[in-house]
């Protein structure tokens, strides 16, 4: 359905549906909806949740190798987050009448996308320190317009997920303060890990808004709040001093501060177009990893649903004995 | 208070410290093999929850391995100890880090150290080591959730499908063995004991068997028999295995002798 057509019609549904969205009030499972902006939301959700449990794999590639018991305690509580955000994320999705087993199908089979950061691999442990810095920094700067979202449920799971994403680029950014003030080969570590997350990150924010085809229907609707460059800009501004601050050199020869903003070089949008169709370097591991992982464990969900229904034919059965 | 008294010097104390280092091991090491699952459990819910347990047990090594390093006389960090030893000198029960396997055995394995660790951490958290009682005492809560999270799942499986109970039993058959280990006296237990300070492993036997029995029954699962009794690693004699566990841990740490992280 052309998503412009809908947002055209003026029948008195869609006229109460957009007055409660233009009054900032929240719209829940209950309410009728258009199809365009249930839609919409199932695939962003999804999006967002895809993107917890596959983020969970690079940083996971580190928790056994950790350097210090402290760091591995850490790693180990976020991951842990990435896995309960993707609980909640997928089960604000299931409000929208959806399940997690067909999400997780259309992601396993492609259809559904996770963010491009996630296809670019962790080979050193200041990775870990520059996902946690400059992606969960990306991700509070989308995210925390969202806890204003006007679908119920969404918004309510994005608080909690925001608290928690703060935590994160809190501690990376701590993380990545102690290697740029420790050892050449650390601090060394930490520059390469700056050089090859800055871009991607960037890209994390999607398009630029003169090509990108949704947002102004999704702000229409209370979803999206600022623009794809609007709010890029706002991380590159509160990033580069951090940079700054850490002595590390943004791998970027045409940055400038022009009195009122850090303005960016060109942003490679064949790289993340590349990266978006499937090609980048690791798109093909990440789904590999994780369709093994949910085959490999078809086996115990089998036995939990058959146990389960064992044991309500076991009450049943006993209510009638009763 | 003074300015002497809060900087207390601990006295050393060998046979305290032995100890410690096992169940800091135990809990390091089981800590390592579950933070493998990471991305890799049946579902999300297990994501959360093994990752849950990893946190646990590298939070109790952490309290105990920083404690040996003020009573051995060594004066070493929780990480000096946990990077900075070879295989040898780890005193970590065989059960602890035998490999993960597939979902079956891992659940099978922490029926085992949970039917275990209960009575154990009740035990210790009268210890007269006001250290370790402290530790236990935390880690007795912790330990009930692990107990229960590893009963569901052995009962679901056991219970579950044809392959599900095949593979739980399988998983189980493989690590039973290992669990003689853990209630091995020696003379270093002996002397704890008798001081207050260890559990005594001939009252832990009869908790760990009633528990894993009671749920072994439920699950329709059969109680393993076997002659082998594995031992060694509280001796420093470990699987072939444990090399590689230990690579993968302190490789890292171990490329950058002195940095901070």
């Amino acid at each position: 359905m052309d998503v412009a057509a809908v947002a055209q019609v003026e029948s008195p549904l869609e006229q109460q549906f957009q007055a409660l969205v233009d009054a900032d009030g929240r719209v829940e499972p209950r309410d009728w909806m258009p199809d365009g902006y249930r839609k919409t939301l199932v695939r962003q959700i999804a999006q967002h949740a895809h993107s917890e449990i596959i983020g969970m794999q690079p940083e996971g590639n580190w928790i056994t190798r950790a350097p210090s018991l402290r760091r591995k305690c850490i790693l180990v509580a976020k991951v842990q987050d990435e896995a309960g955000h993707g609980l909640y994320l997928y089960s604000a999705a299931e409000t929208l009448g959806v399940d997690r087993d067909e999400l997780l199908d259309l992601l396993h089979t492609g259809r559904q996308k996770y963010s491009t950061i996630f296809n670019y691999p962790t080979t050193s442990w200041a990775d870990v320190a520059a996902i946690g810095w400059l992606v969960d920094g990306a991700a509070i700067m989308n995210q925390v317009p969202l806890t204003r979202c006007s679908y119920g449920p969404y918004a309510r799971a994005m608080i909690r997920v925001c608290k928690e994403e703060s935590f994160h680029q809190r501690q990376g950014f701590e993380a990545m303060t102690v290697l740029a003030n420790g050892t050449p080969a650390q601090r060394q570590m930490a520059q390469d890990a700056l050089d090859r997350w800055w871009w991607p990150a960037l890209m994390m924010f999607g398009p630029s808004d003169t090509d990108s085809p949704n947002s102004a229907q999704s702000m229409t609707w209370g979803i999206k709040r600022f623009s794809n460059d609007e709010l890029r800009q706002r991380f590159v501004d509160a990033t580069v001093p951090q940079a700054e601050h850490l002595g590390l050199t943004v791998p970027d020869p045409d940055l400038t501060w022009n009195g009122e903003h850090y303005v960016s070089g060109e942003i490679d949008w064949t790289e993340f177009f590349t990266v978006m169709k499937g090609d980048g370097p690791c798109n093909r591991e990440r789904i590999a990893n994780r369709v093994a992982a949910h085959d490999e464990g078809a086996w115990v969900r089998e036995a939990a649903a058959a146990y389960a229904a064992k044991q309500q034919a076991r009450s049943a059965s006993q209510g009638v004995a009763a | 208070m003074s300015a002497t008294s809060a900087t207390p010097v601990t006295a050393v104390d060998a046979d305290v410290a032995a100890y410690a280092l096992r169940l800091g091991d135990d809990a390091l090491v089981l800590g390592q093999r579950l933070g493998e699952w990471a991305a890799k459990s049946p579902q999300l819910e297990e994501d959360v929850a093994l990752l849950n347990l990893a946190l646990d047990h590298l939070g109790v090594a952490r309290s105990l391995l920083s404690y040996v390093g003020t009573i051995d006389g060594t004066g070493r960090s929780e990480d000096d100890i946990a990077f900075l030893r070879d295989e040898p000198a780890f005193t970590n029960a065989l059960l602890m880090e035998l490999e993960g396997g597939d979902f079956g055995r891992t659940t099978a394995r922490q029926l085992l150290v949970a039917s275990y660790q209960l009575p154990l951490w009740q035990a210790l958290a009268s210890s007269t080591d006001p250290e370790i009682a402290g530790v236990a005492g935390k880690a007795v809560k912790e330990v009930a959730y692990h107990l229960d999270h590893a009963r569901s799942w052995v009962v679901r499986l056991g219970d579950g499908t044809a392959e599900s109970h095949r593979r739980v039993q399988t998983g189980l058959d493989e690590v039973w063995p290992y669990a003689a280990e853990l209630f091995e006296r020696d003379a270093l237990v002996d002397r704890l004991v008798a001081r207050g300070v260890a559990a005594d492993p001939a009252l832990l036997e009869p908790a760990w068997r009633a528990t894993v029995e009671d749920v072994l029954a439920e699950a329709t699962l059969t109680v393993p028999e076997t002659s082998w009794r594995p031992t060694g690693g509280r001796t420093g004699a470990h699987t072939t295995g444990f090399g590689y566990l230990l690579a993968e841990l302190q490789h890292l740490h171990r490329s950058h002798p002195g940095a901070s992280w």
